[in-house]
């Protein structure tokens, strides 16, 4: 593909990812970070956060487990994986983290394993879409 | 001056600020530090806040202003906010992905001076600055209305030596606050108008401060209610808003003096957390619990001091406690309680310590009330600082039962200080501060505040760190919303101008007492905002100060310039101490002494009861 015809698909990406609701304005504040030596920051960011959110994602799946459910700990859990998904700007997935936190508060068991697949879902997807971006904006820039 | 100190920073203010990121998000560490790097700020991240105390500790004026996270695994972020007020005495801001009300309450209470939503944009970061300033402002105006007029002389002075770059911050400052702050009584050009206030201010003089702590010992210091207290002064223009605002100031500043006693240890010019270990029993434990003990263990309930003059803290339900924040209530109680013992370990300079901590409590007590006099002796610590340090600390407090054990190995001079006589003894006998001068040099450029507070603290600790007058804390409350948010925490900080550096944290234990800066400056409104601005300005120009905008900037500037002195380099705030305070104390003591914890002495003698 054409440099010019690649970049256009990256931009086109990025622009679904964000009419979509995958993505908020943070995300752009992460591309506004750039520099010289960061040219790439907000797939820096990305990066660190699939780190860090891989690790969360654990917790919770293991607390979920537990019988009696103690949905103060998933909150908290949560609440921790919200504030990571605030640093990408990862507007869906935080709106399903309310969802899970709602169903905390109502010590909703079910309603927290429900929730709780969803955030995955969410997360899984917007994972797979930035992947995309990033490659077919890394070829853009080759 | 230190031309070479400012020069070294990069580009003007408020480019080189040096910030502390702890966030256990790896995530947002990294936004934050590369967020904090675009607006030209130094930073240092930490995923955990016990190694944030740390660096905290080692470094004492090593920050300017520390970004925390709520949520912590390791400790509790309000934790981490009481601990950095209490020793450090910097501003903190505090972040969270929630932003639900009674979180953002539990914040400010705790002392926060911000409190901020992620996602965070770099906008909001950029301005994040204003909380220095204001911290330092206030403890300028503290330490102005303490001195009164010499204080702002040595402002003054201070300016000459001042890169013309460095006036940028007071300017920037005060312009900015101004632009901030419609009211137009906080508007600059206000500052040496009184009658643009909207209440009318309460001047605690000595006379009025001595009956005030009257009836505070007599009605006991753990009952002591505002109505009550008032009833007992029986002065017929005080409110009882007056009153607690001012006893609340009154409860920090005794649990200032009290950290300050933890904190000073027999070591000289220590850092903070040097101090804190090596503290011997003797010490007030107060830091030092907090410090080494538990990092977690904010509460002081169950502390007490061991050595002789240490103070038993009692859980006290102080007023102005807020949730989680028992140590200014315990403070104030153990200040008290102790008041009397001690008076053989004044001499002693290893118990400088308790000295302090006795000093404290003198000033709680009815020692201290007397003492409010002003007159303390004190060596001047600046002048002598070198020696002084550790030796000179004198304890502030109750100037009179002090002085009387006081050694005071250095010049002694008397300072007239409302009721903050102590205070300002020690702010100035501080030799503490001295060392601290020395040791951190003066990293507390009052301006600067918080941080230098902080490492200024522990050195002054030792010494009775009076010198913690925290100048530096100063800046913190200038702008009026934040104060509002603060209220009486965070006007408690500018008050503190002392305690600030004790209190670490700003919030948490401001030091009640403002002192009274013989010039009774127009008695502070830590109720509201706008009064604290007010209360700043009149700190700043004092009664006594040839009120007028233009001294007032050029005092901030001084202050500025010290603050940034200070945080370039050690030794450059050795200029300050000359235009510190009254000449008769030939001590100069610098500015930056007072920021910091370590004036801790210095809040002792000083508690300022402004209260509009």
């Amino acid at each position: 593909m054409k440099k010019a015809e690649l970049q256009q698909e990256a931009a086109s990406i990025r622009r679904s990812l964000f009419d979509q609701g995958y993505l908020d304005e943070q995300f752009e504040e992460l591309e506004g970070l750039r520099d010289d030596s960061n040219p790439n920051f907000e797939e820096e960011i990305v990066n660190l956060f699939y780190n860090d959110s891989a690790r969360m994602i654990n917790n919770l799946e293991r607390a979920l487990t537990r019988s009696p459910m103690q949905f103060d700990k998933l909150d908290d859990y949560m609440h921790q994986f919200k504030g990571s998904c605030s640093g990408i700007g990862a507007k869906r997935v935080k709106l399903e983290c309310s969802r899970f936190h709602e169903c905390c508060a109502a010590r909703d068991a079910e309603g927290c394993i429900r929730t709780f697949q969803q955030v995955k879902h969410e997360y899984t997807t917007l994972k797979r879409q930035l992947q995309t971006y990033f490659q077919v904006a890394k070829q853009a820039d080759a | 001056m230190n031309k070479n100190a400012f020069s070294s920073r990069r580009g003007a203010f408020p480019a080189g600020l040096r910030v502390l990121v702890v966030d256990d998000d790896l995530t947002w560490l990294r936004i934050l530090e590369m967020m904090l790097k675009k607006c030209s700020y130094e930073v240092t991240t930490c995923c955990l806040a016990r190694e944030a105390l740390n660096l905290l500790r080692e470094r004492k004026d090593g920050y300017d202003i520390v970004i925390s996270d709520v949520n912590m695994p390791d400790m509790d972020g309000f934790k981490l906010l009481e601990h950095v007020g209490l020793e450090m005495d910097l501003p903190v801001i505090m972040m969270s992905v929630d932003g639900e009300t009674g979180r953002v309450m539990k914040g400010v209470q705790h002392g926060a001076c911000d409190y901020l939503l992620k996602p965070i944009r770099m906008k909001e970061l950029r301005n994040i600055w204003q909380h220095v300033i204001r911290k330092r402002m206030r403890e300028a105006r503290e330490f102005g209305s303490l001195k009164g007029f010499e204080g702002f002389q040595l402002m003054r002075n201070g300016e000459d030596q001042y890169d013309e770059g460095n006036l940028f911050a007071i300017e920037d400052m005060t312009s900015t606050k101004k632009r901030k702050n419609p009211d137009s009584k906080r508007d600059n050009k206000e500052f040496g108008d009184q009658s643009s206030t909207k209440k009318s201010r309460v001047v605690w003089s000595v006379d009025l401060h001595q009956n005030f702590v009257k009836a505070v010992n007599e009605l006991g210091f753990d009952k002591v209610g505002p109505k009550k207290i008032l009833d007992l002064m029986n002065v017929p223009w005080l409110t009882r808003d007056n009153v607690a605002s001012h006893l609340q100031k009154y409860r920090l500043y005794l649990s200032r003096l009290q950290k300050a006693g933890d904190q000073d240890s027999s070591s000289s010019g220590i850092q903070q957390s040097d101090l804190v270990s090596e503290d011997p029993a003797a010490s007030f434990s107060f830091q030092n619990p907090i410090n080494r003990q538990q990092q977690n263990d904010v509460s002081i309930d169950s502390h007490k001091y061991s050595s002789d003059g240490t103070l038993q803290l009692q859980n006290v339900d102080a007023e102005i406690s807020h949730e989680g924040n028992n140590l200014k209530a315990i403070i104030s109680e153990a200040t008290i309680d102790k008041r009397t013992e001690l008076p053989a370990s004044i001499q002693d300079t290893k118990t400088r310590e308790s000295a302090q901590k006795i000093n404290d409590q003198s000033f709680a007590t009815p020692d201290s009330e007397a003492s409010h006099a002003a007159v303390f002796k004190c060596t001047n610590p600046w002048r002598d600082f070198p020696e002084m340090q550790l030796k000179k600390h004198q304890p502030y407090l109750s100037m009179k039962d002090r002085f009387s054990h006081l050694p005071l190995p250095g010049t002694e001079h008397l300072i007239q200080v409302g009721d903050q006589s102590q205070a300002d003894a020690s702010i100035r006998s501080d030799p503490s501060v001295m060392e601290r001068e020395t040791a951190s040099c003066i990293e507390t450029k009052p301006l600067y505040a918080a941080d230098h507070t902080s490492d200024y603290a522990s050195s002054v600790t030792s010494i009775g760190s009076a010198g913690g007058f925290s100048m530096q804390s100063y800046a913190a409350d200038y702008t009026s919303d934040y104060a509002s948010s603060v209220t009486s925490i965070g006007s408690a900080r500018g008050f503190s101008m002392q305690s600030k550096s004790f209190m670490g944290n700003d919030e948490s234990l401001e030091p009640v007492s403002t002192s009274n800066f013989g010039r009774k400056t127009e008695g502070l409104n830590l109720n509201s905002v706008s009064d604290l601005e007010s209360h700043q300005r009149d700190l700043l120009l004092g009664g006594e100060f040839p009120s007028s905008a233009a001294p007032l900037e050029e005092d901030l500037k001084s202050f500025w310039l010290q603050g940034e002195r200070c945080m370039n380099s050690g030794l450059q705030n050795i200029e300050m101490p000359e235009y510190y305070y009254d000449p008769g104390l030939a001590g100069e003591v610098p500015i930056h002494l007072f920021d910091t914890a370590e004036n801790s002495a210095v809040d002792q003698g000083l508690f300022i009861a402004y209260d509009l």
